[in-house]
Order: structure tokens, then C-alpha cells, then sequence
């Protein structure tokens, strides 16, 4: 999948924009994730998955920081992400389905929290990005 | 045969209420044409389809995402029957229409994703839950009598 200017000036522009509260809107993500698709929840039988859990807040704040060092290498994912990459195909083999569910609730929480910079362009860069990490997150997997 | 509990049905149609279809509607059409321009196939005749503002103030797509979530609100009319009640758009969009069932989940997930732009506080992981449900529950109406 390849960035135009555009997408890249979209994705920036948000990711400025939210700033400081991208960690709580990865915990908010996270949470609406478990509640509405409850099957992802298997891959956490050792966290507290309640409402306001320390350990869904220290998760998305990882996820949220995974994503920023993303937005900064827009051109060259696989090389940022290649780590991460690493550790989903060879230890926590997430299945393939789960990163569009969490890719469709992050884009929830920050349709639900800037309704006014959400706008359809941005969406459709943002949602390209979400892809693109997820298909560079799975990569590896056979 | 998906089951909505009460309190499901109460978060939808208290939602509902609140929903101008004309935006609304219009609102997610447009963003499915941006989002997933491919989706454009089934709109050749609208016109002017050139860039998410183009598309976002067409009046043929605001006038046909009103009449897509207006059947949206015939079926919260029948949460419990989606089936029957889509039996004939279904049909329609199978024979005559030749959509891909792939395009309602899009639609759908991409309506989520308005109201939840829409209502903020108000839309909250358990109001998100009950409309994945209903969208699911109507993009599979919708697929029931493809062949």
C-alpha cells in the first residue's frame, strides 16, 4: 500500500492533533475491542480485562506508542515495525481477523473523540495506515 | 438467527431516535466512497465522484444514503424478524442490484463509525456492541437470499 502526500499529511495532522491522549484512546480502543468483539479477549487469560484496568491502560499506551514510531516511518514500515513484526509471527501469533477489529475500534475512539478532524479523508488515510501496519504486523507469519 | 436482549434494543432504538437520516445516511454513503473507492462500481450513473468533497457534497449520493438508512430504520422496526423483513431487498440486491454481501460489512462498520462521530459520550462500548450487532444482523438479512 503506498502513502500519497495526501494520506501522509492526514495521518500526521491527526496524530499531532491528538497528542498526549493517543495512550488513553489505545486503553479505550483496547476496551471497546474486548467489549464488542469478545473472542479477542483469548489472547488476554492473564490480564484484568475490567473497566479501568491498569493493565489494558499499560497496553494501550504500548500500542499507542507502537503507532506513533509507525506515523514516523510512514516510508518505511516493515524497517520500524520489523521487531513487532518478529514477536506477533513467533510468539503471539495474534490471527490475521483481530487487527481489522482493533483497526475498526481505534478509528471508532478517534471518530468518537474528534469528530471535527475525523474527517472522510482523514478517515480513509487513517484506515489505509491501520491496513497497512496490520498487513506489515502479520507479514511474517508463514 | 441473531437475538437482540432488551436493553440492546432500548440502547438502538434510543439512538435511533436521535438519527437524521438525511445526514446521516448521506454522511456514511460518502464516507464509503472515499474509504473504499472500489465501492464506486455500483455508482457510475451518480456523477461527480472525483474527490471525497465531490463525492461528500453529491447530492445523488446524500439522496441515496437517505434512502439506505431509511430501510436501515425499517429493520430496527423488526429487530427480531431482520430476515423476513429484508427478504425482498435482498432479492433485489442478489438480482438486480449484483452487490457484493462483502460491501454491506463495509457500510456497516463504516455507519459505526459516524455515529459514533455523532453521539460521543453517548456512544459507549455498550451502545458500539448493540449497532455491531444490528449491522451484522442486516448485512446477513441482506446476503439470505443470494444464489
Amino acid at each position: 500500500m503506498v502513502f500519497s502526500e495526501d494520506d501522509k499529511r492526514s495521518i500526521k495532522g491527526i496524530w499531532n492533533k491528538v497528542g498526549g491522549h493517543l495512550r488513553e484512546y489505545g486503553a479505550e480502543a483496547l476496551e471497546r475491542m474486548f467489549f464488542v468483539y469478545p473472542t479477542t479477549k483469548t489472547y488476554f487469560p492473564h490480564f484484568d480485562l475490567s473497566h479501568g484496568s491498569a493493565q489494558v491502560k499499560g497496553h494501550g499506551k504500548k500500542v499507542a506508542d507502537a503507532l506513533t514510531n509507525a506515523v514516523g516511518h510512514l516510508d518505511d514500515l516493515p524497517g520500524a515495525l520489523s521487531a513487532l513484526s518478529d514477536l506477533h509471527a513467533h510468539k503471539l501469533r495474534v490471527d490475521p481477523v483481530n487487527f481489522k477489529l482493533l483497526s475498526h475500534c481505534l478509528l471508532v475512539t478517534l471518530a468518537n473523540h474528534h469528530p471535527a478532524d475525523f474527517t472522510p479523508a482523514v478517515h480513509a488515510s487513517l484506515d489505509k495506515f491501520f491496513a497497512s501496519v496490520s498487513t506489515v504486523l502479520t507479514s511474517k507469519y508463514r | 438467527m441473531v437475538n437482540f436482549t432488551a436493553e440492546e434494543k432500548g440502547l438502538i432504538n434510543g439512538l435511533w431516535s436521535k438519527v437524521n437520516v438525511e445526514d446521516i445516511g448521506g454522511e456514511a454513503l460518502g464516507r464509503l466512497l472515499v474509504v473504499y473507492p472500489w465501492t464506486q462500481r455500483f455508482f457510475d450513473s451518480f456523477g461527480n465522484l472525483s474527490s471525497a468533497s465531490a463525492i461528500m457534497g453529491n447530492p445523488r449520493v446524500k439522496a441515496h444514503g437517505k434512502k439506505v438508512l431509511t430501510s436501515f430504520g425499517e429493520a430496527i422496526k423488526n429487530l427480531d424478524n431482520l430476515k423476513s423483513a429484508l427478504a425482498k431487498l435482498s432479492e433485489l440486491h442478489c438480482d438486480k442490484l449484483h452487490v457484493d454481501p462483502e460491501n454491506f460489512k463495509l457500510l456497516g462498520n463504516v455507519l459505526v463509525i459516524v455515529l459514533a462521530g455523532h453521539f460521543g459520550k453517548e456512544f459507549t462500548p455498550e451502545m458500539q456492541a448493540a449497532w455491531q450487532k444490528l449491522v451484522v444482523g442486516v448485512a446477513t438479512a441482506l446476503s439470505h437470499k443470494y444464489h
